[in-house]
């Protein structure tokens, strides 16, 4: 290869080198390759070199030539791939902004909390079934071994509708209603709004219970111990201490209240409990045999157990809820907090 | 009830920490709510003796007193009267601190020196009497500190008697369960009662006339009592356990009530016409005035004391104003008697008097216990008063309270009840323990027999009951049931209001849940008219308050009240919903129809106020979608939103029915503005509501499967010019309601008026698509069918093409 081939060569990559833009690059191209560039017109001075000589002359040529030619192409490439990719990283957004949500909306506390105990029931095969909230007296007290002028019915400060017609004070009218419908084996749960004419920091006119009751042979009292345990374990975690304490209910006998160790002073005795340890969480007790007598059923060959217990009273102790009218004012920023 | 634990101690041994006596009562079923310790709020107050008493020379109200304790003497200056020398008195030392944080220091007074304070029962907070100094009797040794000497310290137990066990409404009765819990003897009190002078039935007489209401009446009386303040320890037994000391006499009818559970009332007899009882209901409008000065209008069933010719007392319930003792009183005719329970409530509610007496015999008193109480309240009276009791008793007794004997009990049936056997000797001890006779009746059964006070028992289960509670219900073992299997029905209707609230939660709502009682104007708020069936309000006869008189028949006024009490405090974007059942009147004694349904609420902004949207205000159309999109999700048939549907509360404008086919299923729209208006609201308020249980019946379960398209489809676009007024929905009815199989569907993708569109006219574009299930159609055939399907819309709606 001649010098000169070589210097030609070398100048044209020193001005690929600085070469910044396509234009530029091009113009690199033109000035050397293209029909009036210096590498052609070299090439042009074939008539000058020795015939012997040409071969050569015209293969070291179009060597440069092409090796220019590649790099050209390639510094193209290059340039090409940079420049989308800047072109990409220009066409930013801030993603710290908000995204734009159509906000989900929450169930009430207490909705969520029936569910959760629905769940678990249904697991263990209870069914769940509704009964009328204006109730006649017979179902709310009579069929329940609540007579009337009976002091149980302090137990219950009740709305009248009519003489013979009250707003349900719990859930276990339900029970009458459907042992009157079915035979054994039972197993239902019956969630709802209930009534009872009070009202303070811990008592609205209005609240919600869950009954329980199932009806089986040979259902026992340690079956209730068992059933209610399981329950409670589950709804407010494995190791919650629980014990079973005589009551009174006109239509459960024997008749239990069940506390489960406070879970706001872990049995240290705090406000919440009233000093004891123990928080109240339900009602419960074998189906008295005047209950059976009235829908008919043996006590002798069935036997049987229910529970019921307040919403309100599980979603305040889970939530940490002080004031139970709290749940029916509805004010927004109370609700979304669940 | 209060419990005492010093009187208590009267009558059982109490081994255990009263923390531990809680405990245990409340194990087996006399929950403890509270333990209160009383203490004497004094410090430094000592037992001393006055043994001089000289007027002060420059007071003439003053006295100067040299008082000892023993080892001792203080000169004090006192201002009392009612102290002579020799008394016993509490002497507060310099240092001491009374109640009322007074600091007891030496002093001279007009010259006088005194080293200390002599007290009054008030000034101690041991009693109410602050008309002079606490004289002590006269056996407590001198300079003993005398909180100590007077053993003022006690403990009350609050327990939560249930209503069936009347025997533990009595310090008695929470000691035979305390006797059976622990084991140790019941110690009654002393029933021995001296009699003197003349026979009862020479002063006095007892007729019932009203054998039903009164079974049993039992009198005593006593003379020549003298009407005084009771004694301390009388007067701190009483105050201990809640109730005002009166005087000797009827302190000690209330003492007996609280020992033994049995009240009692004291007639001063002089007031008595023709010095006899008479028991007799009430003649309808009888007025009466009652011990607290209230003049009573009677019922006609209320049962009364009478003397021979007017009422003396309320039976059971409350005694005179016109035979009260008094100061003056000199002869007692105490009153012993059994009432009938369901009568005594009927009379104490209906008054209004929940006295401690009714609420004892509305429970049921032992039958058997008239007479001991009588008994023991005669002995008190003649002690503390100094009167004498007369000889015999009166028992009228003319209709048996029936009590309850021999009970089968078998111990097999203990263990299926309680899934436990309790051993034989068990169980006889704990019935032995709580006073049952029980005798055998063959292998492993027995005849029990409750004491009469225990009215609550009566059946083979309740016996069952008392060993599960005494045996211990910690000792029982749990148990899972082996139960028969079966399926749990399907509840369809609260399946469906489950996935009501998903699909709304998703949509974004918020759940509420509103009182069911509203205000009885909630319908004329809402501008219902007279034959709206939803003014048919089922009535609550004893309401809390006005606004919760009646049981509500439509959900969307409590979400109205909703959006307003949340406007108040800021919040003015709402999507909120809830679920419940509206009740409407049917006949009189008929239970009313409640129906299962659901409102939601949109108001405001669509989106919250954020950077992508800026006051998109929420409108018909954002509610509408929702509620497609909860029938959609239901898979309820055919449904369809027609105008026409008088909704009273809504915009007529912008609002429709519901429907799925024929059945129209809810309504939704914008609020009225006279509603809005009346509710105190403003702005956009969209409002909705379900019948929950028409979407159960009409919802399917079932999806269906079509085979998915294996050929393109292709769409052909059109603008029709039609009047401002016709339904869209009309236009697709026209659109898709041809024989032509190739069309597909038909969409809405364009509403426009105004520009260059004519004045009461719109341009609706429609968007027709056509697809054959056999082969890729071409552009002839799709043209062919598309314009015979426009020549036909255009034909019957009178649009035109643009």
């Amino acid at each position: 290869m001649t010098g000169e081939l070589e210097v030609l060569r070398d100048q044209a990559e020193a001005e690929l080198r600085k070469a910044r833009t396509e234009e530029e690059i091009q113009a690199v191209r033109t000035r050397f390759l293209g029909r009036k560039g210096l590498l052609t017109g070299f090439l042009r001075n074939i008539a000058t070199v020795a015939p012997e000589d040409r071969p050569q002359f015209g293969k070291d040529c179009n060597e440069v030539k092409e090796l220019l030619s590649a790099r050209i192409d390639q510094v193209l490439a290059e340039m090409a791939a940079s420049g989308k990719e800047q072109a990409i990283l220009r066409d930013r957004i801030d993603v710290t902004l908000p995204g734009r949500i159509v906000r989900h909306g929450r169930l009430h506390p207490v909705t969520q909390v029936q569910e959760e105990i629905c769940r678990i029931f249904a697991g263990l095969g209870f069914s769940t079934v509704e009964g009328p909230e204006v109730e006649l007296d017979y179902y709310n007290f009579e069929a329940l071994n609540i007579p009337k002028d009976h002091p149980a019915r302090d137990m219950q400060d009740t709305f009248y509708v009519e003489d013979n017609i009250v707003l349900r004070t719990h859930t276990s009218p339900v029970q009458v209603r459907i042992m009157e419908k079915t035979r054994p084996p039972v197993r239902i749960l019956s969630p709802g709004r209930v009534y009872r004419r009070d009202s303070d920091v811990s008592h609205t006119p209005m609240f919600h219970q869950i009954e329980g009751l199932l009806v089986d042979r040979g259902i026992t009292f340690g079956d209730l111990k068992g059933v209610l345990t399981v329950f409670l374990r589950q709804m407010f975690g494995e190791d919650t201490a629980l014990r079973f304490r005589p009551s009174f209910f006109p239509f459960t006998e024997p008749s239990a209240e069940v506390d489960i160790r406070c879970v706001m002073c872990g049995g240290k005795g705090c406000r919440v409990c009233g000093q004891s340890g123990w928080l109240e969480i339900l009602g419960s007790g074998m189906v008295d045999p005047a209950v059976f007598g009235n829908v008919h059923y043996d006590p002798e060959e069935f036997t049987g157990f229910a529970f019921g217990l307040g919403l309100e009273r599980i979603a305040m102790l889970k939530f940490g809820i002080s004031d139970i009218r709290l749940f029916f004012e509805n004010d927004l920023r109370f609700l979304e907090q669940f | 009830m209060l419990i005492s634990l010093k009187w208590l101690k009267d009558y059982v041994d109490l081994e255990v920490s009263p923390e531990e006596l809680a405990e245990r009562l409340t194990m087996s079923g006399l929950e403890v709510d509270a333990l209160r310790r009383i203490e004497p709020v004094f410090r430094g107050v000592r037992v001393a003796r006055i043994d001089s008493l000289r007027r002060h020379s420059r007071a003439d109200q003053l006295s100067l007193c040299e008082v000892s304790t023993g080892d001792a003497t203080f000169p004090v200056v006192c201002g009392a009267t009612n102290i002579h020398v020799g008394d016993i008195v509490p002497l507060a030392q310099v240092g001491a601190v009374l109640p009322s944080g007074d600091v007891i220091r030496s002093a001279r007074i007009r010259g006088e020196a005194s080293e200390g304070m002599l007290c009054s029962e008030e000034e101690l907070g041991i009693g109410s009497d602050a008309s002079g100094i606490m004289i002590l009797p006269t056996d407590l040794s001198l300079g003993r500190e005398l909180a100590e000497a007077l053993d003022l310290a006690d403990v009350v137990l609050d327990i939560g008697v249930t209503p069936n066990r009347s025997d533990c409404l009595s310090i008695v009765g929470i000691a035979r369960e305390v006797a059976a819990i622990t084991g140790k003897a019941l110690r009654y009190p002393s029933f021995v009662v001296t009699e003197t002078g003349e026979d009862i039935r020479k002063i006095t007489s007892v007729s019932i006339d009203d054998p039903d209401l009164c079974p049993r009446y039992t009198a005593r009386v006593i003379k020549d009592v003298r009407i005084a303040p009771s004694p301390l320890w009388m007067r701190r037994r009483l105050e201990a356990v809640g109730m005002r000391s009166i005087n000797n006499i009827v302190d000690v009818t209330n003492f007996v009530m609280m020992e033994l559970g049995q009240p009692l009332h004291a007639f001063d007899f002089r007031f008595l016409e023709e010095g006899r009882i008479v028991v007799r209901r009430s003649h309808a409008g009888e007025t009466f005035v009652s011990l607290d000065e209230k003049e009573r209008v009677l019922q006609s069933d209320t049962l009364m004391i009478c003397d021979g010719v007017k009422p003396v007392a309320i039976g059971g319930v409350m005694g005179g104003l016109n035979s009260e003792i008094q100061k003056d009183t000199e002869t007692i005719l105490l009153e012993s008697a059994y009432f009938h329970p369901a009568s005594i409530r009927r009379t104490a509610r209906s008054l209004g008097m929940g006295t401690d007496a009714a609420f004892r015999f509305e429970r049921g008193i032992d039958p058997a216990g008239l007479i001991p109480a009588l008994d023991r309240a005669a002995g008190l009276m003649a002690e503390l008063s100094g009167g004498s009791v007369c000889r015999g008793v009166i028992d009228q007794y003319p209709l048996i309270v029936k009590t309850v004997e021999k009970i089968p009990l078998r111990l097999r049936r203990i263990r299926d009840i309680l899934g436990a056997a309790v051993d034989e000797a068990d169980v006889l001890r704990i019935l032995e323990n709580l006073e049952m006779t029980v005798e055998p009746a063959g292998e492993g059964e027995f005849y029990v027999t409750p004491p009469t006070c225990r009215v609550d028992i009566a059946r083979e289960i309740d016996l069952i009951e008392e060993i599960a509670r005494m045996h211990g219900y910690d000792r029982i073992p749990a148990t899972l049931p082996a139960v028969s299997v079966m399926v749990g029905a399907a509840n369809v209707r609260s399946e469906v209001e489950k996935k009501f609230r998903e699909i709304v939660t998703g949509a974004g709502y918020q759940e509420v849940i509103n009182y069911s009682f509203v205000s009885p104007a909630a319908v004329d708020q809402l501008g219902l008219p007279e034959t709206d069936e939803r003014r048919r309000q089922v009535g609550i006869r004893n309401p809390l308050t006005e606004e919760q008189a009646v049981m509500r028949t439509i959900l969307i006024r409590s979400l109205l009240l909703n959006a307003r009490d949340n406007a108040a405090v800021g919040c003015f974007d709402l999507k909120i919903f809830e679920t419940g059942r509206t009740f409407i009147r049917r006949g009189e004694g008929e239970l009313p129809r409640e129906c299962n349904r659901a409102a939601l609420l949109m108001t405001g902004r669509r989106y919250e106020n954020r950077w992508h949207f800026h006051d998109l205000q929420a409108d018909f159309y954002d509610l509408k979608g929702c509620v497609e999109n909860i029938l959609d999700a239901l898979r309820i048939g055919t449904p369809a939103f027609r105008e026409g549907v008088a909704e009273p509360l809504l915009h007529p404008g912008k609002s429709c029915g519901v429907f799925d086919g024929d059945t129209q299923i809810g309504f939704l729209g914008e609020v009225h503005p006279d509603v809005l208006t009346r509710m105190d609201l403003t702005g956009n308020v969209l409002v909705c509501e379900l019948d929950l249980d028409l979407l159960a019946e009409h919802f399917s379960a079932k999806a269906s499967f079509r085979n998915l398209p294996r050929f393109p489809s292709s769409s052909r676009d059109v603008a029709f010019l039609v009047r401002r007024e016709m339904p869209a929905a009309e236009m697709l009815r026209l659109a898709t309601d041809s024989v032509e199989v190739l069309l597909e569907k038909v969409q809405i993708f364009d509403v426009y008026e105004g520009g260059n569109i004519p004045s009461k006219m719109k341009s609706l574009g429609l968007r027709f698509s056509y697809r054959s299930a056999d082969r890729t159609l071409t552009d002839e055939e799709v043209n062919e069918t598309h314009a015979r399907i426009l020549q036909k819309i255009v034909h019957e709606s009178g649009a035109s093409i643009r």
